[in-house]
């Protein structure tokens, strides 16, 4: 009985959680493009702008779901759906703060990276199922995208579990406890090259999520708007929250395995999930920085930037650490 | 077909890029023949915002076809209505006085650097930043501010006449434009330095699509186009007209062909335009600005002419067949973005499509002056 | 740049075409030569209802706008292309005039010359109303292929040997050339 109260209320409390979440990115996107690029952003709907999320998830809820002639009907409806699950799936393994987690798993990473594999079958559905060939090709450069970027981000996850020797993600929180450097981006003890092994796993959530400067998905000036083109309304919808979902999830994770997870830094506060949102939400803002302020890779230099450098490099940390843990 | 669409001639699928698509600047077409991302063939469709400006030209009197030469390239309209005034005056004979040769030369070289300030952020936008256009924008305003308190409009310019131009600058105008000249000195340095040195950018842009010179003198491209590829040719240095032989000003080419030397190339028109207008406005003279007697009803002698001038994309030119009446018998109106573009099957072929894109960016195309 | 022809001899060449062309054309022999202004000889021509015969005049680049003018016959537009493609010329543009009262239409190319000094040159030609036939010169100018393709959709001169001599500006199914002079909308 206490365990259906714990999970229900776990239940409620992520649905809240997520859904605030989803909301309230698009704001913080917005308002932080529009600061970026010298003009206000949202301001009218509410004080600052804070009703417009309200506004605009009437707006595409309130639109006609147009599926074309050419459009692939299971695969068409299917898509969008298919996108939200994993997403929110994955909340299930995240471990907020200590014992925070609503179910736990020896194997939470491994979960986590399957689940985030799904995601992909998403954009290929959407792709195809719209039975238009500019989402076509956004869908095939998406899982091209896609497929490249996950193998440096496993190599780098090897890493943290080769030094911390579980999959457990509350486990790899905890060893990560007794103040900032013992961070695992600061573990120089265990492999020279850890804080560059970081910005391989953050570089390559950006590029899982699909978020500029890796949206070649959603290439706006050149494919119309890629995967999603033929989609209004809700469906355009769920795939929006898919991606700040996605966001999320790939944020709190590099959170876990690199910054310490809930652990405070200093000292200065007790332990608790308000550093993980605190972590997490910084690293969230870099991924909205950073979209605002570069253009877009081709696809090929993307491509180049995963099998030309990030596997080599991710794979030489791998060695690296083995080393490290090996003789040290 | 190049000999790389002779090897792919199986598994190929069209596409249609446009007529509205947010790439191309304008309503313009392409029927793209891919094998997967790589181009076989893409061929432009024009037409789709044709207006026949040549055929309303015989309709109208000269003085009435006035308003109908900002129309045709928005974006650059001071320099094609000075073309206009000087191929008229030139028919004529009529005189401009200097001081109204001054004030168009300075209004023009304004309109030239709002031109490749709105082709620079649109570029960076096509490759997927959002953020630099809204920064050209706002020293854009300026400028349309500036010119909009002289002349009335903020886009299509109907400021001058024949003679001269319709009304005076003020001092409000000397000290704004002084001030943005300022302005924009600071600003570029920082442009070059936030975009410009941008790793993703310079993947973009460097070594993509080369044109040889020869290639752009065969199909006729001029403008910045030429000049990204090692030709020395601007008609305000080659051809003076108007006030240009008293400023001294370079003139900026670039030879590795690539997208990024045409880039360069308009980067640093900017500044050349800047040093124009400062030495235009120390030295403007007094006077009139406009010429006494012109007639009110003009019939140049029967003949044709011929008038060019260096828009903001390359060379601009008008021919007029002139039968003694009040009407001009034909107009014709030689676009740069026309012969720029011709040249855009023969040098896509078997490239990427993104790749295009950013080629057909780079190659500052407005549309509806291609289409007249 | 080098090996381009320099304007003096490209002068030389197209004035030797134009009156190659004189001479067959059995006009008059009133050849004109270097020094006669452009407008005069128009202005005689035109009060004796006669189109201007072939030759090269050279003109007051303020006054016109270009430098030289050639009158060829129909039959040498290629070999003048040829001609300033050697020179280094690059083709601006391509104008049709319809002179409906002595029925025929008029092409005008505008060469330009980009490396170097500025020389600026007008070839034109004269080619019967009903039957407006010429040959294309897309083979020596790429650039000529779009020029000439609008011609035709404006004036429905056919450019034999044109590779897509489709409607370009106007719509697919017109079949109308609007810029004729007894064009009715």
């Amino acid at each position: 009985m206490d365990e259906l109260i714990r999970l229900l209320s776990y239940f409620v409390g992520i649905a809240a959680f997520l859904g605030f979440n989803l909301a309230y990115l698009g704001w913080v996107e917005r308002k932080g493009a529009g600061h970026i690029q010298r003009r206000n952003g949202p301001k009218e709907v509410g004080p600052y702008g804070l009703l417009q999320p309200l506004a605009d998830g009437l707006k595409l809820m309130s639109k006609q779901l147009v599926v074309p002639a050419a459009a692939d009907k299971p695969l068409f409806m299917c898509a969008p759906v298919l996108a939200m699950v994993p997403a929110v799936l994955l909340f299930v393994v995240i471990p907020f703060g200590d014992g925070l987690v609503p179910r736990q798993f020896n194997s939470g990473l491994l979960m986590m990276f399957a689940f985030a594999s799904v995601a992909v079958l998403s954009i290929l559905m959407a792709g195809w199922g719209s039975g238009n060939k500019y989402s076509l090709i956004a869908g095939t450069r998406a899982v091209s995208q896609n497929i490249a970027f996950e193998i440096p981000m496993l190599i780098t996850a090897i890493t943290i579990v080769m030094i911390t020797g579980t999959l457990d993600l509350s486990e790899i929180v905890r060893y990560q406890d007794g103040g900032f450097w013992r961070w695992n981006i600061f573990r120089l003890d265990k492999s020279i090259l850890m804080p560059a092994s970081f910005l391989i796993f953050y570089i390559c959530s950006m590029a899982e999520t699909n978020r500029a400067p890796f949206d070649l998905g959603e290439a706006e000036s050149e494919l119309v708007a890629g995967y999603h083109t033929e989609y209004g309304g809700m469906g355009f919808g769920l795939f929006m929250m898919a991606e700040y979902a996605n966001l999320v999830i790939g944020c709190s994770l590099t959170t876990i395995l690199f910054l310490g997870g809930w652990q405070s830094p200093f000292g200065i506060l007790p332990d608790g999930p308000h550093w993980f949102f605190l972590k997490m939400y910084f690293l969230v803002w870099c991924f909205v920085w950073m979209r605002w302020t570069f253009p877009r890779v081709t696809l090929w230099g993307l491509l180049n930037l995963s099998w030309k450098y990030l596997i080599p490099f991710s794979l030489v940390n791998l060695l690296l650490t083995a080393l490290f843990i090996k003789v040290f | 077909m190049s000999s790389f669409a002779q090897n792919q001639l199986y598994e190929t699928f069209e596409l249609n890029i446009g007529p509205q698509h947010p790439a191309t600047h304008g309503v313009l077409r392409f029927k793209v023949v891919m094998d997967g991302e790589y181009i076989v063939k893409a061929e432009p469709v024009l037409g789709y915002i044709h207006r026949m400006h040549e055929k309303m030209a015989e309709d109208r009197t000269w003085n009435k076809f006035w308003p109908n030469m900002s129309r045709l390239d928005y974006v650059s309209a001071m320099a094609y209505t000075h073309c206009y005034a000087g191929l008229v005056e030139r028919a004529n004979g009529i005189e401009v006085p200097e001081r109204a040769e001054y004030i168009r030369v300075i209004t023009v070289e304004l309109n030239r650097i709002q031109s490749h300030l709105l082709w620079w952020g649109v570029l960076v936008m096509d490759l997927g930043g959002f953020t630099p256009i809204l920064y050209a924008f706002d020293d854009r305003e300026v400028i349309l501010d500036l010119l909009e308190s002289v002349t009335g409009s903020r886009l299509t310019y109907c400021y001058f006449r024949f003679g001269g131009v319709y009304n005076d600058i003020d001092d409000d105008f000397i000290t704004g434009t002084r001030a943005f000249i300022k302005q924009l000195r600071e600003r570029i340095p920082m442009y070059h330095k936030l975009v410009t040195g941008n790793a993703i950018l310079i993947e973009r842009l460097e070594g993509i699509c080369p044109l040889s010179a020869e290639m752009c003198r065969k199909y006729g491209a001029t403008g910045p186009v030429l000049r990204g590829s090692g030709v020395n040719f601007d008609v305000r240095k080659n051809e003076p007209y108007s006030a240009y032989p008293e400023f001294d000003f370079d003139i900026p080419v670039y030879h590795e062909g690539d997208s990024m030397a045409r880039y360069m190339v308009r980067m640093d028109e900017m500044l050349q335009s800047l040093r124009i207008i400062e030495q235009a406005l120390d030295k403007l003279p007094e006077g009139p600005v406009k010429a006494d007697k012109v007639p009110k009803v003009l019939k140049p002698p029967a003949g044709d002419y011929y008038y060019a001038v260096e828009a903001a994309r390359g060379t601009f030119s008008m021919r007029a067949v002139s039968d003694g009446s009040n009407t001009p018998y034909r107009i014709k109106l030689r676009s740069p973005t026309y012969s720029n573009l011709s040249l855009f099957e023969e040098a896509t072929s078997g490239m990427l499509l993104a790749d295009a894109l950013a080629f057909m960016s780079s190659l500052d195309l407005v549309i509806p002056e291609m289409d007249r | 740049m080098d090996t381009f022809m320099d304007h003096e001899t490209i002068k030389n060449e197209l004035e030797k075409l134009a009156n190659e062309g004189l001479a067959g054309a059995g006009q008059a022999a009133d050849a004109p030569g270097s020094g006669v202004q452009a407008d005069e000889s128009d202005a005689k021509s035109k009060q004796e209802g006669q189109p201007r015969q072939n030759g090269l005049i050279e003109t007051d680049h303020a006054a016109r706008g270009f430098h030289l003018d050639v009158r060829i016959s129909p039959e040498q537009v290629v070999r003048a292309a040829e001609i300033l493609d050697r020179g280094g010329f690059t083709l601006e543009t391509i104008t049709g005039v319809d002179w409906l009262k002595e029925n025929q239409f008029e092409l005008v190319y505008d060469y330009a010359c980009t490396g170097g000094k500025l020389f600026r040159a007008a070839v034109r030609t004269r080619i019967d109303r009903d039957k407006p036939e010429i040959a294309t010169i897309s083979e020596v100018f790429p650039g000529a292929n779009w020029h000439e393709r609008e011609t035709w959709d404006f004036f429905g001169i056919i450019f034999t040997g044109h590779p897509q001599l489709e409607r370009f500006l106007l719509p697919d199914d017109c079949d109308f050339h609007p810029l004729r002079k007894d064009f009715q909308p």
